[in-house]
């Protein structure tokens, strides 16, 4: 049974719809991230699940019951804010056993709560500290920890890493991962802009763009079969290559002659003959860029820039024309300063996407 | 000559000798004293930078040591003596005992004692109220500004607003005192000089300093409760927590900075409260504070030892207040 289900959410202030037609349904024990651009509504969202924005419109379930109109306090749900949010006057102690307080819950079981969710975050030492004298990750487990107590049914985590340095972010992000393993049966969902966040945590990413949802499904099958030129664009960086091309073969594979470039590329994914002559755009992630010396490539350019990271080189196409993306490869190892040269590149055919009217030939 | 064209002439003349003094005391050190040439050039730079803060703070300095520091001295030294014929003489603490053994002066500590509880705390209370209701409503922008307006009026011309409201008016004439007039209204018997029931009289007088002290307790709560995050607002809506919750778990501990320094600052104006009393009942009624009695004792009796005594009475209890307010705002600063 779906543990939170919506079904036709909408969002509007005033007369500016800002999200519509969100239909989703998390299982229990699932890691959904919400990942989009700023300003797509996935934080609103969030806060329509945790009762703190009205919903305008469809129905929001949690365990089976509709709770549109319920408080926040009474969905079930405990939420992890990007500030932390701790109550600044308050002992890690207290912040962690407020909810409990109000709910009325006797000593012994506050007391036997915060005890487990410090062992569980390592918070034991600093119990009786306020939260002005904690570190910032130490923060965000205090943070955490004020959900775990309230043995939510569902987690909802509001951009939890972005307030924390580089280094610090990678080991939160890890122990939230560990905190997900540690309990399997916990629900939980997590917004970030953070791609790199959104594959290694989710089991499932919501990508939101434009008020809607762009796609859903598991990290490696956005990676792979992206829906539309947005998800394709938008997981994965240095972001996929997109060149217009026109389909002059067809079949279990396609064949796509560039516009620009002048090559031909093989594609796997399968087109009808009504596809023929079609105008569509081939996208080929710069990891899988292959650099080819034979008359079968893709595309030809000129190197306009090279950056070498050590373990990859990128390099930088000069465009055909003004305004079009600029191509760029990724390249493992270190290859020697081939700028000016001209280069001819090709993608192998499982690795080559075609999009027509920005979607993807795979759904239609 | 046109008082208006006096004034104008003032305020030129007088920054033209503030200027005056600053720029050719600083020549002087400059070119005279410490003259930055010869052999000992870089010492006399040196110097010259040591003692200019204190050329440019000796006007102030002097207007302070003249009119604060001075005056503090010299009523200590009166509050220790008696005058005699056309002199005085030293009579060590015979004013503070006389004083202290006069019925009316108890009265005027009790009664400021009253005033210290009631109005700090009905002023911050207020206050705290009208700005988390204002915070919120479309028109809270119009009510604040009516709230704070009486903070514009001057005390004596609010005692005068607020004797009119506690005004009465023989029965059968229309009641021009509002009070009188609801409490007719309302079924009374005849209309009450409000202002001579002892004991209560007390609190119809502090009625007109809390009106206008809610407004500056406001003002600067109402900024208080702004810099709350709203996300610990929110944590706790989502930890189960009603509007009085938040209002006193959530919201007043995070500004408890700010009402202590609210509260102390009306502390302060409470304990030299003067102005109001003065005006609606000049301590008649068992009205009187100790700003009045110190007035009635130096103005009135003309008897300037026990007036001063009463003076450094005040201070003393000013004081520790207001260096711990000083202290308080500073912490809030930082």
């Amino acid at each position: 049974m779906a543990n939170l289900k919506l079904k036709d959410v909408e969002k509007s202030y005033g007369e500016v719809r800002v999200l519509s037609d969100i239909n989703l349904e998390i299982e229990q024990g699932e890691l959904v991230v919400f990942v989009g651009p700023s300003g797509c509504g996935k934080s609103t969202l969030l806060r329509m699940i945790a009762g703190l924005e009205k919903i305008s419109g469809g129905t929001l379930e949690i365990d089976g019951r509709v709770v549109n109109d319920v408080p926040p306090a009474q969905r079930g749900i405990a939420m992890v804010f990007q500030s932390y949010a701790l109550y600044p006057h308050m002992t890690v102690r207290d912040n962690m056993s407020f909810a409990l307080k109000i709910a009325k819950k006797s000593k012994d079981e506050i007391e036997a709560a915060v005890a487990k969710a410090a062992r569980i975050l390592q918070l034991e030492p600093y119990l009786d500290r306020l939260p002005k004298a904690l570190s910032g990750g130490q923060r965000q487990r205090v943070a955490i920890g004020r959900s775990i107590v309230r043995d939510p049914k569902v987690y909802l985590f509001d951009e939890p890493l972005s307030n924390l340095d580089a280094a610090l972010r990678v080991a939160t992000r890890i122990e939230i991962a560990q905190l997900k393993e540690a309990m399997p049966n916990s629900t939980m969902v997590y917004v970030t802009h953070d791609q790199v966040e959104a594959m290694t945590l989710a089991s499932r990413i919501v990508v939101l763009a434009g008020g809607g949802i762009s796609q859903v499904g598991a990290p490696l099958e956005l990676y792979r079969k992206p829906e539309n030129e947005f998800v394709a664009r938008f997981i994965g960086s240095p972001a996929m290559n997109l060149m217009p091309g026109e389909i002059t073969g067809t079949g279990a594979q396609t064949r796509v002659r560039l516009k620009h470039g002048g090559g031909e590329i093989l594609s796997d994914y399968p087109s009808t003959e009504d596809d023929l002559g079609r105008e569509v755009n081939v996208g080929i992630r710069p990891e899988d860029m292959q650099i080819t010396e034979g008359e079968d490539y893709a595309f030809a350019g000129e190197v306009e820039i090279r950056e070498s990271l050590g373990e990859v080189t990128l390099l930088y196409f000069r465009e055909h024309e003004e305004g079009a993306d600029q191509i760029i490869a990724k390249l493992p190892g270190i290859h020697p300063d081939n700028r000016g040269q001209h280069l001819r590149l090709t993608g192998a055919p499982d690795a080559v996407h075609i999009f027509a009217n920005g979607r993807s030939l795979l759904y239609r | 000559m046109n008082p208006a064209l006096q004034g104008v002439i003032i305020v030129v003349l007088a920054v033209a000798v503030c200027v005056g003094y600053f720029w050719s005391s600083n020549q002087i050190l400059d070119r005279v004293i410490f003259p930055a040439k010869g052999e000992k050039a870089g010492q006399n730079i040196n110097r010259a930078n040591m003692v200019r803060p204190w050329l440019f703070l000796f006007p102030a300095l002097l207007v302070l040591g003249v009119y604060l520091a001075y005056p503090v001295v010299e009523t200590l030294r009166l509050s220790l003596t008696q005058r005699v014929g056309s002199g005085y003489e030293f009579v060590g603490f015979d004013n503070y005992v006389q004083m202290w053994n006069e019925p009316k002066f108890r009265e005027a500590l009790l009664n400021n004692m009253l005033w210290l509880v009631v109005v700090p705390a009905a002023s911050t209370a207020f206050g705290l109220l009208a700005a988390q209701l204002t915070d919120r409503i479309g028109w809270g922008a119009v009510a604040k500004s009516l709230i704070f307006m009486p903070m514009a009026i001057s005390f004596v011309g609010a005692a005068v607003i607020w004797k009119l409201v506690y005004d009465a008016r023989p029965l059968g004439q229309d009641q021009i005192g509002i009070l009188n007039a609801i409490y007719l209204g309302l079924g009374g018997d005849a209309p009450q000089t409000w202002l001579t029931i002892p004991f209560w009289n007390n609190f119809f007088l502090m009625a007109v300093l809390v009106w206008i002290q809610t407004g500056f307790a406001m003002v600067i709560l109402s900024a208080a409760l702004r810099g709350i995050p709203e996300e610990t607002v929110e944590a706790a809506i989502v930890d189960g927590a009603g509007p009085l919750r938040v209002f006193f778990q959530i919201k007043v501990p995070q500004i408890m900075g700010t009402i202590l320094v609210v509260w102390t600052t009306i502390t302060v104006i409470v304990l030299k409260i003067f102005d109001i009393v003065y005006a609606m009942t000049n301590g008649q009624f068992e009205t009187q504070v100790l700003a009045n009695y110190m007035y009635d004792k130096l103005f009135r009796a003309n008897d300037w030892g026990v007036g001063s005594a009463g003076a450094m009475v005040i201070m003393l209890l000013v004081t520790p207040i207001l260096v711990w307010n000083v202290y308080n705002a500073r912490k809030e600063m930082r």
